[in-house]
């Protein structure tokens, strides 16, 4: 027997399973950490979510963003087609301007006509002063991006009915049209969380009777029904009221599904370990729900909200494109579309049909963005 | 089987009975009832108004009853086919609804089809050639479907089959043909204008079916068997019509339930900008003015419809899928 080598050295653990600076990040990093890198790798979602977060910037600063004030009309330029910007004045770069704006009224066609006046050039004004506005309610500033320029006008996206600057409108409308998605969504997302929570945690009598009233309002075509509620709103409430009603609405029928998602993953993660020993300990309901289960899914639920916002915007649109929605004086994209109603703005003037313009790239712009979000909130994907 | 549609028909009856009590509260929520508004509505005429009329008339539709009693008499109203009187019109509800659901069914079918026969080779493609350019484009263009609304571009395609084809713009059929009986000009016709509602309402569904039909073969075309079969030297495209797509079937079948309810939705909107003779002008016009026997059976009838497709696309699903009707006799 031949004497074997032992190493007379304390055993150092480390020594055997060190890691190497990338798998100890790997390791140890958080799941929002993990989710981030994920999300990162999805290029298109990544570039969807800066736009969001660009487009909801935005809503802050509108009165800056847009060449004019709100309520500002050009009794001289109704139904004016969008402007175009030039760059180069005859072969010469002058940088962006426009040139002057001819209104003539055809009688023969009983048409407006707008026609450029090549003779006058206005270069385009930036960080200019123009129509005040308050900022946030707390002080007056009259500073815009950019402002017509002195004698000119700068119709980027034409004008409506009443001479209102379209490109305007569109930036206030943002303001109305992005928050009742958001507004929305987090009411669905209460009502969806608790009914969804108690139905999955207690299951029996409870779930069954949340399981029916889903399925009912599920199988119940939603826009009739968007319809009926919002017909109950009174037509003497201020247009802030029927904003809150409406987005309360839309929010009443878009529970169901992230109840649905609620319930089946607490169906399954009550009978984890972790779970009965909360409840051994004492814990009520209450905590192990929201302390113990909901982080779990938590990122989950957040992807597939994200993915119903969209549903929400065009909610909003269709009804104020109703009639049944929102109203003027408030502005929203579905107000504006509002008065695109008719066969002769398609003929006529198209330009007023832009606001969808906004809409279809927010749309899809949260389906990429909740689509990325969702695969990387999905732990068991390779 | 026969247990199972049984059941599922069973099933049906306290859905029913809870939608309509929910339509029911919803058409009595707005403060007031139709008699209001037609007082209202006289006065702006300057007509003198006789409450001893008012209150007959209040009487004699049982408007003056309880809610819980006016509920009682309308849902039983309606299991004898009474579906109540429509003020606004004073025509029995039955008349006014008649041949405008006949068409909102007709363009829900025709919807279905549309949806499948765009959705069915797309989803095949973008799952057979994942990840390439063709996978992408045609995604994208389901997405901007999806995302463009409804009504725009009904009213945008209105206007483009009129400039280029000629059709008649709104309505579903040519003047002439309107309030005649059925013939054959009649029906080509209806189907020369139903194309627009069609591809309008069918274009927003379309990009959910492409994407889980891709999800769906994707998960399928992953398993041994294909790549048994591919081993074996079955041609490609019988590898995937015969064992993947037949899978892929089965919730196609089932996403008829998912789908009618949009598709409803869809059609009202539609309807409304078109001013096809559906459901969705009158509802609204029968919300607003609190028509609400009216405005209650569209809603009842629409929901009965859903309910009704969800039914036949669960047992359509247990004829193809033996594991469903199975799971419903072996719980017993």
């Amino acid at each position: 027997m031949s004497d074997h080598f032992v190493s007379r050295k304390p055993f150092d653990p480390q020594s055997i399973e060190a890691i190497t600076p990338e798998q100890e990040k790997l390791f140890f990093a958080s799941q929002w950490k993990l989710m981030w890198w994920r999300f990162k790798r999805h290029r298109l979602a990544l570039a969807c979510g800066v736009l969001l977060a660009l487009m909801y910037g935005s809503i802050l600063i509108a009165e800056f963003l847009a060449p004019y004030a709100l309520p500002t009309r050009h009794t001289d330029y109704i139904y004016s087609p969008p402007q175009p910007v030039h760059l180069y004045h005859q072969g010469e770069f002058v940088g962006p301007f426009v040139y002057g704006w001819q209104y003539n009224l055809n009688m023969d066609k009983l048409l407006r006509e707008y026609e450029e006046d090549r003779s006058q050039i206005y270069p385009l004004q930036f960080f200019c002063r123009g129509d005040s506005y308050s900022v946030w309610g707390l002080w007056e500033s009259d500073l815009h991006l950019v402002c017509a320029p002195e004698g000119g006008t700068l119709f980027i996206l034409g004008t409506d009915r009443l001479g209102r600057d379209m490109l305007s409108r569109i930036i206030y409308g943002a303001r109305i049209s992005l928050t009742i998605g958001l507004l929305g969504i987090t009411v669905s997302f209460v009502l969806g969380i608790v009914i969804g929570g108690l139905a999955g945690y207690y299951g029996g009598w409870v779930d069954a009777t949340v399981q029916r009233i889903t399925e009912v309002i599920r199988s119940f075509p939603e826009l009739p029904l968007w319809m009926a509620l919002s017909a109950i709103l009174p037509v003497t409430w201020s247009p802030i009221w029927v904003f809150f009603g409406i987005t309360l609405i839309l929010a009443m029928l878009d529970w169901t599904g992230l109840a649905r998602a609620v319930r089946s993953k607490l169906l399954a993660l009550r009978e984890e370990d972790y779970c009965a020993a909360a409840q051994l300990m004492g814990a009520r309901p209450a905590r192990v729900i929201g302390h113990h289960l909901l982080p779990g899914l938590f990122s989950h639920l957040i992807a597939s909200a994200t993915l119903s916002i969209p549903a929400m915007i065009l909610g909003e649109t269709a009804l104020s494109f109703l009639g049944l929605g929102l109203r003027p004086p408030i502005t929203s994209w579905g107000v504006l579309l509002n008065e695109a109603q008719n066969i002769n703005v398609v003929a006529v003037y198209p330009w007023l049909m832009l606001p969808v313009v906004p809409v279809i790239v927010v749309i899809l712009a949260f389906n990429f963005f909740g689509d990325g979000l969702r695969d990387a909130a999905d732990p068991y994907r390779s | 089987m026969a247990r199972y549609i049984l059941n599922r028909i069973l099933l049906m009856i306290p859905t029913l009975i809870f939608i309509s009590f929910v339509v029911f509260v919803i058409i009595q929520l707005p403060p007031g009832d139709y008699l209001e508004s037609y007082i209202s509505e006289l006065q702006s005429h300057g007509e003198s108004i006789d409450m001893a009329e008012i209150e007959r008339l209040r009487a004699q539709y049982g408007l003056d009853q309880p809610f819980l009693l006016q509920y009682v008499t309308w849902a039983s109203g309606m299991l004898v086919g009474d579906f109540g009187y429509s003020f606004e019109y004073g025509l029995p509800v039955t008349d006014v609804v008649g041949d405008r659901l006949f068409l909102t069914v007709i363009i829900s079918i025709f919807t279905i089809i549309f949806t499948w026969m765009i959705a069915f080779p797309i989803g095949m493609y973008t799952a057979t050639h994942q990840y390439s350019w063709g996978d992408y484009g045609l995604t994208l263009l389901g997405f901007l479907g999806l995302a463009t609304p409804n009504f725009l571009l009904a009213l945008v395609m209105l206007y483009f089959a009129n400039v280029t084809f000629g059709t008649s713009i709104g309505g579903l059929m040519d003047a002439e043909y309107i309030n005649q009986p059925w013939s054959w000009g009649k029906v080509v016709s209806v189907l020369e204008h139903l194309w627009i509602p069609v591809v309008v309402i069918g274009t927003s569904g379309t990009a959910a079916m492409i994407r889980r039909l891709r999800a769906n073969l994707l998960d399928e075309l992953d398993k041994p068997y294909v790549t048994t079969g591919r081993a074996k030297g079955v041609p490609p495209f019988k590898l995937l019509v015969k064992y993947p797509l037949r899978v892929s079937l089965n919730f196609f079948v089932a996403d008829i339930g998912s789908m009618l309810p949009s598709i409803i939705s869809g059609a009202e909107i539609v309807a409304v900008v078109l001013s096809l003779p559906t459901t969705g002008p009158i509802l609204i016009a029968a919300l607003q003015s609190q028509d609400m026997y009216l405005a209650g059976s569209f809603l009842m009838f629409l929901a009965l419809l859903t309910v009704i497709g969800v039914l036949i696309s669960d047992l359509a699903l247990a004829l193809l899928d033996p594991r469903i009707r199975l799971q419903g006799e072996g719980a017993r």
